[in-house]
């Protein structure tokens, strides 16, 4: 039977993290004994018709001085840690802006990735080792949570907004997947393996479609595009903003003005939810004409796609319409 | 303090003999045993769906149950546990029996609510009972949404209706205790004279009142949404799914101190007792208990790291966590020197005591890696939170609550119990809890998600879980056996004087053990210092000496 006894250190966030945790586990420890010390201590010198008769003349019942440094001593390390725990949390929750994406869906009980050119698995996701990678994820029914322990990373996966995390593999091998936020009957099964493959072998993995499973027909911004012209969404989005409906060219990372004179920036989580409620937010110059789709999530991450390949708009001079 | 102490009179006890006289009783002491009985209750179903939860955990694949049923047990566990146990068991029953008689007076303000509460709890308790025998429970005591309000089936409902009600007989209890304390304390009886089990009651009454209302409205919002289908947590009807969390933690992380307040209440007592010495740093004691319980109000966050609050929501959070760990840890070091000068008597009380104060302060410091935002992320969701919080909540309350029991069982019933056993007995809880929950931190550590029925995919995980079982076998042992000899001491036991420990306060020092049915002759008047023991003095006498002739 083995003993591990820490987890492999296989992302880049995986080092610093643990300096932090082994520097908590000092400080505990270190603690811990000095209570045990001074309780024993105490006991032995102060227990009960003991022998020899101790001084326990004017006793002390209170010490502002030792009150207050030790909770300033105190204070000042938890500081410390809280300080460097925080860096660390806002490195984890900012990707870089050269993070290759990845789409991760999750729901009772498996995990469905998309890679950017189509190739898509189950309770696997491939990665390569040194670059960095950005999960964008949302889950289709409950909440779940993408842990992955040896990265020293994880992150919730929620219903009906995007959620992301980001980490550089820096080690070749197979790692657990779990996750980590019960989600029902089968929730300790819901989980699998990442590999982290040398870059060489990723990119034989990607091509190939990793041989396992068949990459889709299309890529995922075609799959998008088919469904905009299945749906005939270009019967009122048109290349220029037009009296009908907005132009959708160059829409992504733009920001928006609606009717209630909030603005916004055009996200996932604002495209997602202009097929899904159109009727939430209203842009300015334009009535509530667009009905709500119920899309899949991986529909709707299509779709994203797409609209995300249009180039940018056409300046209009249209009445009220964008920019 | 004055004393009145007369034996001929008919205590608590005898005052009735039908089941009408303990069902309808005002007597907040009756009310206490009522309580003491129907949360042993709840406490030992709690502890069978832990044993459960344990065994099968020793096969990496499961032997003994399906996915569905590991999931009720451990939910049964669960809301059992915190709502029927950890948030009630303290409070109602050494709070309730002892504030009337630590303050002098004799009864709470409100002694028909008082009653109602315990029927409150009964009710709650019974729904949940019904509950877990018509189809179970299977969303953990958290009960997130989407999964509680749409995709789980079985009696969440009724679940939630039932710790809805409980909600309300904290509720009745908190502001019974915050009148009573207010407005019922004997002449001489000042603030600052008041015990600290008192003053630790003060702080969790007002969290009670501040943070229950709270919780018992999420969950009612959870059974609409369930029920009518309308639309708050869950995103398919056009709610929001991780406002249930913010909700949820706003009163379950104040609850966490509901839970523990309580008990440090009680080892405050104890110290003080078992070292013959005033608790060291009263006024910090005291005033902590009260800058607890505000802080503990702005720190729920913590427990959503990784639920998609923005990052800077986190960093706050993460900022007054470690605000609210240094009164905790204060207090451990106040504890320990309430020895210094002293004379440490290891009786089994004190064991106790000794036993929580480990336990609590690998409890408390566990909490800086859940605290510190960074850290936390690889943690969050795993055995590590549940070693963390059961070295808080079993290391801390339970223990305390043996230890209460242990204390002031004589006063309860006039007996006593064979301590040579109790004493070896805490000391076997202290070592089983220690095999249990030790190596949790580490298969925690490793990355074993909490709620998991299975861990093939990760053998590696096995031999913790073995050694946690082991550590819970004798845990559970340990739990029985007191049960046996306490049993026994209430019908056979030896008849206990009025103040088996020589303890200081109107409950040892004005009233008889059991106490007669109005706690006291006439109204006590208090004139010294709370705590007025004399350590030297004693240790002199056990030598046959006086101060004088020292
Ligand atoms: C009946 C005409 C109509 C159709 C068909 C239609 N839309 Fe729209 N859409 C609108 C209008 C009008 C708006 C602007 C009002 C608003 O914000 O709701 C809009 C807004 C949007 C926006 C937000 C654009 C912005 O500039 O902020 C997106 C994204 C969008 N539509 C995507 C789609 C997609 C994808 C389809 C096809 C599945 C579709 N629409 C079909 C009328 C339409
Ligand atoms: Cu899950
Ligand atoms: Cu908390």
């Amino acid at each position: 039977m083995n003993f591990p006894f820490a987890p492999e250190q296989a992302s880049n966030f995986a080092v610093e993290y643990d300096t932090l945790f082994y520097l908590i586990t000092a400080f505990t420890v270190l603690t811990t004994l000095f209570v045990f010390v001074l309780c024993l201590g105490l006991i032995i010198k102060y227990k009960r018709g003991s022998g020899k008769p101790e001084d326990r003349r004017n006793p002390m019942h209170h010490n502002t001085v030792i009150e207050i440094a030790s909770s300033g001593g105190f204070l000042s390390i938890g500081l410390f840690i809280f300080v460097w725990g925080a860096k660390m949390y806002l490195d984890m929750r900012q990707p870089p802006a050269n993070a290759m994406e990845i789409n991760v869906i999750g729901k009772r009980w498996m995990w469905h990735a998309q890679h950017d050119n189509g190739v898509r698995e189950n309770n696997e996701l491939h990665v390569p080792v040194g670059v960095p990678i950005k999960l964008t994820m949302i889950s289709q029914d409950v909440i779940h949570s993408f842990y992955v322990p040896q990265f020293r990373v994880q992150f919730m996966v929620v219903p009906g907004r995007y959620t992301q995390m980001w980490f550089t593999p820096t080690k070749a091998g197979k790692y657990n997947l779990f996750c980590a936020m019960h989600c029902g009957t089968q929730h300790s099964e819901m989980g699998g393996y990442v590999y982290a493959l040398e870059p060489k072998d990723f990119a034989k993995w990607k091509e190939t479609g990793g041989n396992r499973f068949q990459p889709k027909p299309e890529l995922p911004a075609a799959a998008g595009k088919q469904l905009y012209d299945d749906f005939m969404c270009g019967s009122c989005h048109t290349e220029k903003d037009n009296q009908r409906a907005p132009s959708l060219y160059g829409l992504y990372g733009r920001q928006r003005q609606f009717t209630d004179g909030s603005t916004m920036v055009a996200d996932h989580d604002y495209i997602r939810q202009s097929l899904l409620a159109p009727e939430g937010k209203i842009n300015k110059g334009y009535e509530s004409m667009m009905q709500p789709y119920s899309f899949t999530e991986e529909q709707i991450l299509e779709l994203i796609e797409y609209i995300k390949t249009l180039g940018t708009p056409v300046p209009t001079q249209v009445a009220g319409g964008a920019q | 303090m004055t004393t009145h102490v007369a034996t001929e009179e008919k205590n608590y006890l005898q005052e009735g003999h039908t089941l009408a006289s303990w069902l309808l009783t005002k007597d907040h002491k009756r009310i206490a045993i009522l309580y003491l009985i129907s949360v042993s209750f709840f406490f030992f179903v709690g502890s069978i769906a832990a044993m459960m939860v344990r065994l099968e955990l020793t096969s990496p694949r499961g032997t003994l149950m399906s996915n569905e049923t590991y999931n009720k047990a451990f939910s049964a566990h669960g809301v059992v546990m915190v709502f029927f146990f950890l948030v009630v068991a303290i409070p109602a029953i050494f709070g309730n029996f002892l504030i009337p008689m630590q303050i002098g007076a004799r009864d709470l303000a409100f002694p028909r609510l008082n009653l109602l509460s315990w029927y409150f709890y009964m009710a709650g308790g019974i729904m949940f009972l019904i509950a877990m025998m018509s189809g179970g429970v299977d969303a953990g005591w958290t009960f997130y949404t989407p999964m509680s309000s749409i995709y789980s089936n079985g009696q969440i409902t009724l679940a939630l209706v039932g710790a809805f009600v409980v909600g309300f007989s904290s509720i009745f209890t908190g502001v019974n205790f915050i009148a009573t304390i207010h407005k019922m304390r004997a002449p001489g009886m000042t603030w600052w004279r008041l015990p600290l089990f008192v003053w630790g009651h003060y702080a969790t009454s007002l969290i009670v009142i501040l943070g229950t209302p709270v919780v018992a409205i999420t969950l009612l919002l959870v059974v609409f949404e369930r029920v009518a289908k309308i639309g708050i947590f869950s995103p398919e009807l056009g709610g929001d799914p991780v406002l249930f969390q913010h909700m949820f933690w706003f009163y379950s992380h104040p609850a966490v101190y509901i839970m523990v307040l309580p008990g440090m209440a009680v080892i405050s007592e104890i110290m003080a007792c078992f070292s013959r010495n005033k608790v060291f740093g009263y006024h910090f004691v005291a005033l902590s208990s009260l800058g607890i319980a505000a802080l503990s109000f702005i720190v729920w966050g913590h427990h959503m790291f990784v639920s998609s609050q923005s990052m800077y929501q986190g960093i706050f959070f993460s900022f007054t966590s470690f605000l609210v760990a240094v009164p905790s840890a204060i207090k451990v070091f106040n504890w320990s020197l309430t020895m210094y000068k002293g004379s440490v008597w290891l009786a089994s009380p004190m064991i106790y005591a000794l036993g929580f104060l480990g336990l609590f302060t690998v409890g408390g410091m566990t909490g800086l890696y859940l605290a510190s935002v960074g850290t936390d992320v690889h943690v969050t969701g795993t055995y590590f939170v549940v070693a963390h919080f059961h070295y808080v909540m079993v290391g801390g309350t339970l223990l305390a609550f043996l230890g209460a029991l242990h204390f002031w069982w004589p006063k309860f019933f006039g007996r006593m119990y064979p301590e040579g056993v109790a004493k070896w007995n805490a000391m076997l809880v202290f070592i089983g809890f220690n095999l249990t929950f030790l190596p949790q931190f580490v298969v925690g550590w490793l990355g074993m998600p909490r709620r998991y029925h299975y861990y093939y995919f990760a053998p590696e995980f096995q031999v913790y879980h073995v050694m946690s079982t082991l550590g819970a076998s004798a845990l559970a042992i340990s739990l029985i056996v007191p049960a046996f000899y306490l049993t026994y001491s209430l019908f056979k036991g030896p008849k206990s004087p009025p103040n088996p420990w020589a303890a200081r306060g109107l409950e040892w020092e004005a009233a008889a053990s059991p106490p007669i049915k109005h706690n006291f002759h006439g109204v006590p008047v208090v004139v010294g210092d709370v705590y007025g023991y004399d350590a030297e003095a004693e240790e002199l006498a056990l030598r046959g000496m006086t101060k004088e002739e020292a």
